[in-house]
């Protein structure tokens, strides 16, 4: 019977404890803890610290008192961000989803080496001795600093010796960019699949020597893009993406063939039936002899040589051009 | 019938003699993971403050008029982990909800020390008995024992920490950079405040 009594004892103070604390997380409850860890599910919780703030707590306490966008983390994208403004009752403004793209595709098979380097497998130990062994001084290292910063594993070296972002994994959260040591990663809208794959800025028949893959900013890309989002700078093309324009006629341009389209296989353009032969989308046409045909008949495209930039689709006034085949469509044909 | 000698007796040992990091070796876990910052130590110091005087006067209440009326003072540590953890949960959630200002100010180090073993070492020491009187500690005693060993707890960590940020810049061999520098570190400063044992106030005042 001596053990009944501190049985009864203790548990009765565990009993009055325990039903203290559950009156007290009724009385005292608070709500604003609710909301964030609300917004602590509906983030990635990868804590890649992209937003500024410690961590993704540090974050969706930010976006709950109102300090954070509730657009702000980068990695969990348009999605987090509508689970946010649904929590907090506002709407989201998001962002374009971006990815990085590294601005350089001349590996081992396409630069020349000027050096032999056996020091420290990393490219900003290799850009300080001698600013690294490529004879193109703007060329990725391909030693993988990138690889090692992305905490998404969105980014590998090649075959090639050239470091390359897949785009299924990358969420645009621009850690790559800050180790660069070349910066020659930055990021694109998604939406837009093409991008300028170097980043040299020598004249043309200096980069011919080690690159063949490098732009010799013969402005080609610049003289097919006639809205401007092309514009040259230090021997370089800078593309604009904020202007929305069709890249494709750009990169079927470069004579080097420096512009990487993520679309494999472009859908081509196809003239049906409603064709009254009016002639408009021959000269729209950037390929010339892709669209043939006589005043008043039925025009045809070539396959061959359509590049699937949709420009024709847009000029056609009997809307009678479409894009057949496989790939997604760009974005201006798609609006059109 | 308040014994101020008691009193001054127990804040000078509580916080120089018996230190309870470097004299008693209790705590050790906070008093290494917290030590890294200055800021974030003063924040743990004022939390363990805090606990600690909440803590020791809580149990002595339990203690003086429940364990031992019924001679059952051989479970004090399960009835205080049981008392500590509930007290703390409950000053945790009433501080979040009247002092939001307090409640960030001592943010994740409030539920840390929950279990922490300074805490209940002091509720410990508490239940016996007085050294410098020479009988049981009474209710005053026993909260400025836990106040002032909080204090001793935060000097030492303060210390510590602002070492620690000393040897963040020093050159130090690779194998000894990190912890086990501090492990050195802490034990000469256990060595320095063993000198402290030479004020000897429990002879000269008590009795």
């Amino acid at each position: 019977m001596e053990i009944l009594l501190p049985i009864i004892i203790v548990g009765s103070v565990g009993l009055f404890l325990g039903i203290g604390l559950g009156i007290a997380s009724k009385k005292l409850h608070v709500n604003v803890d609710s909301r964030i860890s609300e917004i602590l599910n509906a983030l990635p919780n990868a804590n890649c610290g992209a937003c500024g703030y410690p961590g993704c707590s540090g974050f969706a306490k930010a976006v709950a008192e109102g300090k954070a966008s509730a657009s702000g983390c980068i990695p969990g994208g348009s999605k987090s961000a509508h689970a946010i403004a649904d929590i907090l009752g506002i709407t989201a403004s998001t962002g374009e989803p971006v990815m990085a793209v590294v601005h350089c595709k001349g590996g081992i098979a396409e630069a020349a080496e000027r050096a032999l380097y056996n020091g420290i497998q990393d490219c900003l130990a290799a850009t300080i001795i001698g600013n690294g062994t490529k004879e193109c001084q703007d060329g990725c290292l391909g030693l993988g600093t990138c690889v090692r910063a992305c905490p998404f594993d969105a980014l590998k070296i090649n075959q090639n010796g050239v470091a390359v972002v897949d785009p299924e994994k990358c969420t645009g959260c621009g850690k790559c960019i800050k180790v660069c040591p070349r910066k020659i990663i930055s990021l694109i809208p998604k939406v837009h699949k093409i991008f300028l794959a170097c980043s040299n800025h020598d004249r043309g028949g200096k980069v011919k020597k080690y690159c063949t893959v490098g732009c010799t900013a013969c402005t080609l890309c610049v003289k097919a893009t006639p809205s401007g989002a092309i514009s040259m700078e230090n021997n370089i093309p800078v593309l604009d993406y904020t202007k929305e324009e069709n890249f494709i006629p750009a990169a079927n341009k470069c004579p080097s063939k420096c512009f990487v389209d993520l679309v494999k296989k472009r859908p081509k353009a196809n003239i049906d039936t409603k064709c009254d032969g009016c002639t408009l989308c021959v000269p729209a046409c950037p390929i010339p002899g892709a669209i043939t045909g006589e005043t008043g008949k039925r025009h045809v495209i070539d396959k061959d040589k359509c590049i699937g930039c949709g420009i024709c689709l847009n000029i056609c006034p009997q809307h009678a051009i479409s894009l057949w085949g496989t790939g997604s469509i760009p974005k201006q044909a798609r609006m059109a | 019938m308040i014994n101020i000698a008691s009193l001054i007796g127990i804040s000078i040992s509580a916080i120089f003699i018996n230190n309870f990091v470097l004299s008693r070796f209790l705590g050790l876990c906070p008093f290494f993971g917290v030590s890294k910052k200055l800021s974030s130590a003063t924040g743990m110091g004022m939390a363990v403050i805090f606990v600690m005087a909440i803590a020791s006067s809580f149990t002595w209440v339990i203690n003086s008029y429940i364990l031992e009326p019924f001679g059952i003072s051989y479970l004090q540590t399960i009835v205080f982990i049981l008392v500590i953890a509930a007290l703390v949960q409950l000053v945790e959630m009433a501080l979040q909800k009247y002092s939001p200002t307090l409640y960030e100010a001592l943010g994740i180090y409030l539920p840390l020390i929950t279990t922490n073993c300074a805490v209940l070492g002091v509720a410990l020491i508490n239940t016996g008995l007085n050294p410098l009187t020479g009988q049981p500690f009474t209710f005053i005693e026993s909260l400025l024992n836990g106040v002032m060993s909080g204090i001793g707890f935060m000097l030492a960590l303060i210390l510590m920490a602002g070492l620690r940020e000393k040897l963040e810049l020093s050159n130090i061999p690779k194998t000894l950079d990190g912890l086990p520098i501090s492990f050195i570190t802490a034990g000469l400063m256990a060595l320095a405040f063993l000198g402290f044992a030479g004020l000897n106030f429990f002879s000269s005042i008590g009795g």
